[in-house]
């Protein structure tokens, strides 16, 4: 993929520097990820790469596993085993440094999360402001930029609890933007959500995507995955199952159990 | 009635004595609270070790106890204060691990996606408890830290038995020489009901005032 960049006499020589930069375009890398609940493992023997500006889309049944491995990118669950690199780093374990591996990774969840007792703005604003030092003025610059590139920002003085699903959602996307993300997660962002809001939300992801940003999406809609996705990783029983472009993926998956998952979730 | 206005001036210096133990140890105990709090939902298990221990310790012997303890074992060791200052402190620890525990409900009905979210945007330990899941537990439980007020309004009566003269200790006193404790001691109970009706009055409104809507 990166032939053309790599057939520099210079680069040729330089062996390990070529591996380096290629070791450096991958923005996520997980190998041999296991993870256990008690004796239920989980994840097993996870690896998955996704390049700097890639949209990687996670579906499978539920129980999958696709949620932990979600979760686990930034930490939020503790994996049992294996290596995850950010950016080319392994991600710190605990701490200050975990601390700062998670305000480059955004994460938007199913259920918003936004923080209930602060308005949108001021959901938006406090990580760049306590985490990456911004001043107030900025913060509120950036804050606003982002709710009208969402879509909401009229919505900026309300409260979360006082705006739509949707329109929640959008905004934990804004606040999760507001840290100059190097990758986003998202954990089935549009699942509890009602039918006619997961458009505006998905739409808002199409953009994202359009502009480049490296984003992994669990998630239930195929059409997300078709539109936009470089990638679709079809998950069952904690194992990645299989890998492979949208089209091919949905036209012609190649083991029985992503047949058998297609079958249903497209019937209808 | 008499014998509450003869003796007016020394009711007013025992409610003026209930009302700074109660005052400096209800501060005391809600920095104290505050620590153990989150000490006790912190990731660190040493200090969940301490917290808890610090609790169960605290809430497991009687205040009455823990008052004389420290006002004829401290001096021993070497630590001498005054009876009202080892007063307050001993409260002031005692009814801290009593908010430490409602703090600890507050944060545990905050939903954890809360402090995920917190996490996720790279928000530490200490500023997502800070600035996210404690802003929104103290909402929920500042009615039970109210009652705990209340009961430490009356629990510094407990400091008459150690010698210090607070509204309970002056009722007391003139009940020596008046030998009519129904009207006395009816005058101090009001007083304390005072008090705790002020106690409730301020609870309710910051409840209406915090609440949040989710």
């Amino acid at each position: 993929m990166y032939g053309n960049t790599l057939t520099y006499a210079g680069i040729i020589h330089y062996g390990p520097l070529y591996l380096r930069f290629r070791k450096k375009m991958a923005m996520i890398r997980v190998q041999g990820l296991n993870k256990w609940f008690g004796d239920h493992h989980v994840l097993r023997d996870i690896d998955l790469h996704v390049a700097q500006g890639e949209v990687v889309v996670v579906i499978g049944p539920s129980g999958s596993g696709k949620s932990t491995l979600c979760r686990c990118l930034n930490r939020l669950e503790s994996a049992g085993s294996g290596e995850i690199l950010i950016d080319g780093v392994p991600a710190p374990v605990e701490g200050r440094d975990l601390a700062r591996l998670r305000a480059d990774v955004g994460m938007v969840f199913q259920s918003f999360n936004l923080f209930q007792h602060k308005t949108v703005l001021d959901n938006i604003m406090l990580a760049p402001m306590k985490v990456r030092g911004a001043s107030r003025a900025e913060a509120e610059k950036t804050a606003r930029d982002l709710l009208a590139r969402v879509g909401i920002a009229e919505q900026a003085g309300k409260m979360p609890a006082q705006l739509s699903g949707g329109q929640q959602q959008r905004a934990a996307i804004a606040r999760a933007l507001a840290m100059r993300p190097k990758v986003m997660l998202f954990d089935e962002p549009t699942s509890a959500l009602d039918p006619e809001m997961v458009g505006e939300v998905l739409d808002v992801m199409v953009q994202l995507a359009a502009d480049g940003m490296t984003m992994v999406v669990v998630t239930h809609e195929m059409g997300f995955a078709r539109r936009a996705a470089d990638r679709v990783v079809f998950m069952d029983d904690g194992q990645i199952v299989e890998t492979a472009e949208p089209n091919a993926f949905f036209e012609s998956p190649t083991t029985d159990r992503a047949r058998n998952f297609l079958a249903k979730v497209l019937t209808h | 009635m008499s014998p509450l206005l003869d003796h007016l001036p020394e009711f007013w210096q025992g409610l003026i004595v209930t009302l700074q133990l109660t005052a400096a140890s209800f501060a005391g105990a809600a920095v104290m609270g505050l620590v153990i709090a989150a000490m006790r939902v912190s990731p660190v298990p040493v200090l969940r070790g301490i917290g808890t221990a610090y609790v169960e310790t605290l809430q497991n012997l009687p205040l009455l106890v823990l008052l004389v303890l420290a006002v004829f074992g401290l001096p021993e060791i070497g630590l001498q204060a005054g009876l009202q200052a080892t007063a307050t402190i001993v409260i002031a620890l005692y009814e801290g691990a009593y908010i430490a525990e409602a703090l600890r409900s507050g944060v545990n009905a905050v939903s954890s996606g809360q402090g995920e979210a917190a996490r996720a945007l790279g928000l530490n330990f200490s500023q997502s408890l800070r600035h996210v899941v404690l802003p929104q537990a103290l909402r929920t439980v500042i009615q039970p830290i109210g009652n705990i007020f209340i009961a430490l309004t009356m629990n510094t009566s407990l400091a008459a038995a150690v010698g210090v003269v607070e509204l309970t200790a002056a009722a007391n006193r003139v009940n020596l020489l008046e030998a009519q404790p129904i009207p006395i001691f009816v005058g101090a109970g009001l007083a304390y009901a005072l008090i705790a009706a002020c106690a409730g009055f301020v609870t309710g409104r910051l409840e209406r005032r915090l609440a949040v809507v989710r």
